[in-house]
């Protein structure tokens, strides 16, 4: 438990968080390793675990019947996958795929869910610095939907 | 392209174009391409990265292109223009040979010199590579007068990188942090995929002594803006290329204001404090 602490604390999306609530956390998380080509997780799987990236880099990615799948976002290092954990139905709406050896966090869901039920406290802090990652990718899809660099 | 006797025309007159011929072309996508024009007499005037030349097309009009190439090579002016409309379009038709009048270098440039000894975070879009081009090769040329230098570049998708061989080259440099990111893409491409503001916050600088020089469409240029504010650097040391369509280029006949700013004289490139204020307002 001790090392997964740690490794919670160091990743950019705990950086505001109190060592309690990061030792509450790390009752729920778990480590990943993905090569290159595997899926984090897929369209319409159940969201049961919210990833952290540590290293490495995913892409997100969109599959229309009989199309290649569209790549519309990469992460990397300290970046976090979704948030489809967090609201019912608890589905994902994308593909996550790793593009080279990934290594990640994942933190179970339910157990996740309940700990910020149970703790309000916490459920503020994850709901804060989850909606601020949601604006930002609300305000970067604004971006590519509107299609910038198409004529003026 | 119809013939233009225009020799007789004194040389100092701002209005009347200089005669150039264009000596190679080359197609860089689709609806892009590069010219290289020479001066049909006399030398090339010499160039600031950033300032733009008054590109005229025979019988078309006359619009307001970039220059594009490296400012350290004599000879040539180099231009990337995109097909958008009448005038482009007869620009991008150009063959080698054929004939095109041009004025200038007119406006502002980019700080190269102001940013020796500082970090360098270079952002560009889709074509706006071309007006950062110069500003690229000169730092590069003189890489140890620079602290660490990121180049972000976005475009549509990977089918519509400008330049790609060059990015190719830079990023192969030790000395230099290049990131290409896509709106979106194919699963071949192993790039990064995602908007060109959201590379900013993954790119090492020191906020409170970073030089931003920024290019691309207005929007774009606005995230970036606000990116690079967020990140800590100064709204005095972010600076952008403004576009504004023009006719005299010699701050005349007020086509090209913005704000109380002439953009052909007072621009194109600006330090984004000087147009904040007015650059999120809708009709200027
Ligand atoms: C300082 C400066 C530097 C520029 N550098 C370059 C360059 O390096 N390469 C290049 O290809 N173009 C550049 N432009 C833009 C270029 O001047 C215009 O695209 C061109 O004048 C359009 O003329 P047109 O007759 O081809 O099209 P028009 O028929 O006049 O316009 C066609 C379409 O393009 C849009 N448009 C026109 N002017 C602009 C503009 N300035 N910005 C965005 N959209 C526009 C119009 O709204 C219209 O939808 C620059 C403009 C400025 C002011
Ligand atoms: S184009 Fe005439 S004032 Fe700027």
């Amino acid at each position: 438990m001790e090392g997964l602490d740690r490794i919670l604390k160091e990743h950019a999306f705990f950086a505001a968080f109190s060592p309690e609530h990061i030792q509450l956390l790390a009752g729920c998380a778990r480590n990943h390793r993905f090569t290159a080509g595997q899926y984090l997780f897929r369209e319409g799987d159940p969201a049961d675990e919210f990833f952290l990236i540590r290293q490495g880099k995913v892409a997100l990615e969109i599959v229309a019947p009989g199309k290649e799948p569209i790549v519309f976002e990469t992460l990397t290092d300290g970046e976090v996958a979704g948030a489809s954990w967090l609201v019912a139905p608890y589905r994902w709406m994308f593909d996550a795929r790793a593009t080279t050896l990934t290594r990640a966090i994942g933190l179970d869901a339910k157990c996740l869910r309940g700990k910020c039920d149970t703790d309000h406290n916490l459920g503020y802090e994850m709901m804060k610095s989850v909606l601020s990652i949601l604006v930002k990718r609300l305000d970067h899809t604004r971006l590519q939907i509107i299609d910038v660099y198409g004529r003026g | 392209m119809g013939e233009a006797d225009l020799s007789l025309a004194p040389l100092s007159d701002p209005f009347v174009p200089e005669l150039y011929r264009t000596v190679r072309v080359t197609r860089e996508l689709r609806d892009t391409v590069t010219l290289e024009l020479a001066p049909l007499s006399g030398k090339r005037p010499a160039f600031e990265p950033g300032q733009f030349n008054m590109l005229y097309a025979f019988g078309v009009g006359e619009s307001a292109i970039s220059i594009s190439g490296d400012p350290a090579e004599e000879g040539t002016f180099v231009h990337t223009v995109r097909n958008v409309g009448a005038v482009s379009k007869a620009l991008s038709a150009l063959e080698a040979g054929a004939a095109a009048g041009l004025r200038g270098p007119f406006g502002t440039s980019w700080p190269v010199e102001g940013a020796e000894g500082s970090d360098v975070v270079i952002v560009a879009g889709g074509l706006g590579l071309a007006p950062l081009r110069p500003a690229i090769y000169h730092i590069l040329a003189n890489r140890d007068r620079y602290g660490r230098v990121s180049i972000l570049y976005g475009c549509r998708n990977p089918g519509d990188i400008l330049y790609r061989h060059e990015l190719e080259q830079w990023r192969q440099r030790l000395d230099v942090d290049l990131t290409v990111t896509v709106d979106h893409a194919d699963a071949s491409w192993h790039g990064n995929a995602g908007v060109v503001p959201s590379l900013i916050k993954r790119t090492a600088f020191d906020p409170h002594d970073t030089v931003a020089m920024v290019c691309g469409p207005e929007i774009m240029m606005r995230y970036s803006m606000n990116a690079l504010r967020g990140a800590g650097v100064s709204e005095k040391r972010i600076y952008l290329s403004m576009e504004r369509n023009m006719k005299c280029a010699i701050g005349l006949c007020g086509h090209c204001q913005f704000g109380p700013e002439f953009v052909c004289k007072d621009g194109p490139v600006v330090p984004y404090s000087k147009v904040a204020r007015i650059f999120a307002l809708r009709e200027i």
